[in-house]
């Protein structure tokens, strides 16, 4: 996904290899992780795509398949990785995640714990972050969601960046061997305030803390338990709105009445623009799309106070 | 402090009904305060004064009294705390103070442009930067000195970047921060062999231009004014909780040891460049011909344009071919129908794929036993971004639909 490697730069000139992880993109809603294996076939309903004409292009190129259908095949990033993975929990999305990175002053070399692991969608990011000096340390009380995520790391060639164990957080609190080392900690559980006095423990002098709760009484309950050794405790919800655009056309009403918006039939004039009647105006219609994600989680930070 | 009964307010029997607002309550005048203020009276000396005088404050609700002490609190006795400056503090305290300065760019759209562009070590970030250097200085902090953020512009005129000098970076970081022109990027680099010599000569004069450039850049004046508003910023934000962050001169200190050594408010000898000192190696140099050659052979890894006034559609059209495939970019607007356009234009040429539009939304949470509740005000535009991955059109000739 990244390099630690100074001489490889994020560029993704490279051609893709044997062995390579792959997006392949058919619409902006339907991705897939692929691994790259000579001989493999990758099949959809667009027909049969060998793995063998995969290899030596860049990446970014579109293929075919055996019934000319295409996918386009994408160098994988955190934020499709979010897309992609398969949930075995809930996971963060991108304004969450974008906002958490930011807001915990995430920079590279920083030492980050992070509770739980979940599907592992925000630990892209944090690993993202970090590197190439700094570490993820991810904890998960489920042992087998942790082998699954550290599978997922290590397809992703994140090994070096995250080191996943199976711990019970809330129970246990955070390994002694962090304390007073950590730049900052994020927290997703059920009960985030018993995890709270070992996170304080664990920080760096003002390190940033977050707590990702879905319920306000959890934020609630938290925030009151945060005030008794960390400060600027401030409680954020971040949402995206998407929009859609279609191409459509003015149409002028019957006797002089009402013009009319209607949407091109599919995308069928998209390039040929001669055929645009005279009375009939193209035109971008855009508006907000109908369904949302109305509420992920709130997002609770806090600055380990000086003692 | 003593423990209140937060979760049972019903259970204390004042309310506000004999309370009136006829400016008779506060029997200390203005011309006493200040005569308390001559003498040397502390701000807290002058909280109790306040609070012994006042008629009513006994009959408020402990809730409404301590709000009382926190409002006469931050007039009387101000409080601020010193702190490291970072993208979300720089953010923060201009878009409170002088959003029109940064393009109203609000922190949560801030940190999705980042994301969305997947900026991490190593990367090589083409920013096209309206905002003051905000987008800059964010991208470069992100760096961590590798990699490199390139700040470009139309024409001759460069885009101020002086909002970088607030981050303190190090020198290291600052050396990954360079301009070059939308004409020098595009330059083909066949015909390399002659151009090339006056990319030198040409880079060698910018040099010592724009040292000159970043000295008369930043009027020393607007250095204070920022200050300030950082510190108001944080002062304000530990204010949202109410009751137990009002901070004593103690904890001031012990939190300073970090500004101490890297101090975040500089003096103005400290601001101004001078050649001596390993810090002031400035932000924003010319980038070298060979770090041009090197980014037209492999492309940007990714591209973020905040440029929130102008229309963009036709420069993502001519910044787009600088990516290497695959890569994202992120476009900031202030307005929806731009970047609508733009998006259709890149669906028709092929250009780019997982185009989608984007508004983030921003709440804040006042949090308090049995008084939890979103903020009373807040912002309530945080513009739109376009994104997306630019991908290899010259594929898709005699291609099929799907």
């Amino acid at each position: 996904m990244f390099s630690s490697d100074p001489s490889k730069r994020n560029s993704f000139q490279r051609c893709i290899c044997d062995g390579d992880l792959v997006i392949v993109y058919e619409r902006h809603d339907n991705m897939k992780a692929i691994k790259v294996k000579m001989g493999s076939d990758f099949q959809n309903r667009y027909g049969v795509f060998k793995h063998s004409d995969w290899i030596g292009k860049p990446f970014g190129s579109k293929v075919f398949s055996n019934k000319g259908g295409f996918v386009h095949l994408l160098f994988p990033t955190p934020e499709l990785w979010t897309l992609v993975l398969s949930h075995r929990t809930q996971i963060l999305y991108l304004a969450d995640i974008s906002f958490v990175i930011s807001y915990l002053e995430i920079v590279p070399g920083c030492v980050v714990l992070e509770s739980g692991t979940g599907s592992g969608s925000l630990t892209t990011s944090l690993a993202r972050a970090v590197a190439p000096s700094g570490h993820v340390y991810t904890f998960d009380f489920h042992e087998q969601r942790a082998a699954l995520a550290r599978e997922d790391f290590i397809m992703n060639g994140l090994e070096s960046f995250i080191t996943v164990s199976v711990r019970d957080i809330q129970g246990e609190g955070f390994p002694d061997e962090f304390c007073g080392v950590v730049d900052s900690v994020f927290l997703d559980l059920p009960q985030p305030w018993l995890a709270l006095p070992s996170a304080a423990r664990m920080l760096k002098q003002d390190g940033v803390l977050c707590s990702f709760s879905p319920c306000i009484e959890q934020v609630q309950r938290s925030c009151e338990t945060l005030r008794n050794n960390f400060t600027d405790v401030r409680t954020f919800e971040v949402l995206l709105r998407m929009y859609e655009i279609r191409e459509g056309r003015m149409e002028v009403g019957r006797n002089g009445g009402p013009m009319l918006l209607k949407p091109h039939k599919k995308r069928q004039h998209l390039s040929s623009e001669g055929e645009c009647e005279d009375e009939e105006r193209t035109t971008i219609m855009v508006k907000p799309c109908n369904e949302a994600r109305g509420h992920t989680g709130y997002l609770t930070f806090a600055r380990l106070a000086c003692t | 402090m003593q423990d209140k009964d937060y979760l049972h307010p019903s259970s204390e029997m004042k309310d506000n009904r004999s309370l009136f607002d006829n400016n008779t309550a506060q029997s200390l005048s203005s011309e006493d305060i200040d005569a308390m203020k001559r003498e040397g009276a502390t701000g807290d000396e002058i909280v109790e004064a306040l609070i012994a005088n006042s008629s009513t404050f006994e009959k408020k609700t402990t809730l409404s009294q301590e709000k009382y002490k926190v409002k006469k609190q931050k007039k009387y006795a101000p409080k601020v705390l010193l702190r490291r400056p970072c993208s979300r503090s720089i953010c923060e305290a201009y878009f409170k103070k002088y959003p029109t300065r940064i393009g109203s760019l609000r922190f949560d759209a801030l940190c999705l442009l980042l994301s969305m562009a997947n900026v991490g070590a190593y990367s090589d970030v083409l920013v096209l930067d309206m905002v003051g250097g905000l987008l800059t200085g964010a991208v470069a902090e992100r760096l961590g000195g590798t990699g490199y953020v390139c700040s470009t512009h139309f024409g001759t005129s460069r885009n101020p970047i002086d909002i970088v000098r607030m981050f303190n970076f190090s020198s290291e970081v600052n050396s990954r921060i360079v301009q070059a022109t939308f004409t020098d990027l595009c330059i083909i680099r066949e015909n390399d062999c002659s151009s090339f010599h006056q990319d030198v000569l040409k880079t060698e004069g910018d040099i010592k231009n724009t040292k000159i450039l970043a000295e008369s850049i930043v009027p020393k004046s607007s250095m204070h004014v920022l200050d300030e508003s950082i510190q108001e910023t944080n002062v304000s934000s530990d204010r949202s909780c109410i009751s137990h962050e009002i901070f004593n001169a103690e904890t001031i200190g012990q939190s300073s040891p970090q500004t101490d050594s890297n101090p975040p408010i500089e003096d103005d000898e400290g601001m101004s460049v001078s050649s001596t000192t390993e810090k002031s190696k400035s932000p924003g140099r010319q980038a070298s011909s060979e770090l041009v050659n090197s980014w037209k052979e492999r492309g940007f890894s990714s591209l973020i344009v905040a440029a929130p006034e102008i229309e963009v559609g036709s420069l993502v059209q001519k910044l787009l071919p600088l990516l290497s495939y695959s890569a994202p970019f992120a476009i900031y607007n202030h307005c929806l129908q731009p970047l609508a356009a733009c998006m259709h234009r890149l669906q028709a040429s092929k250009m780019a794929i997982s185009l989608q539009i984007s508004e983030p939304w921003l709440r804040e949470y006042q949090v308090l036993p049995s008084r939890t509740h979103p903020h009373m005000q807040m912002s309530a535009f945080g513009g739109y971004i376009l994104s997306g991955i630019r991908i290899c059109s010259d594929a898709c000739n005699g291609s099929q639909e799907n």
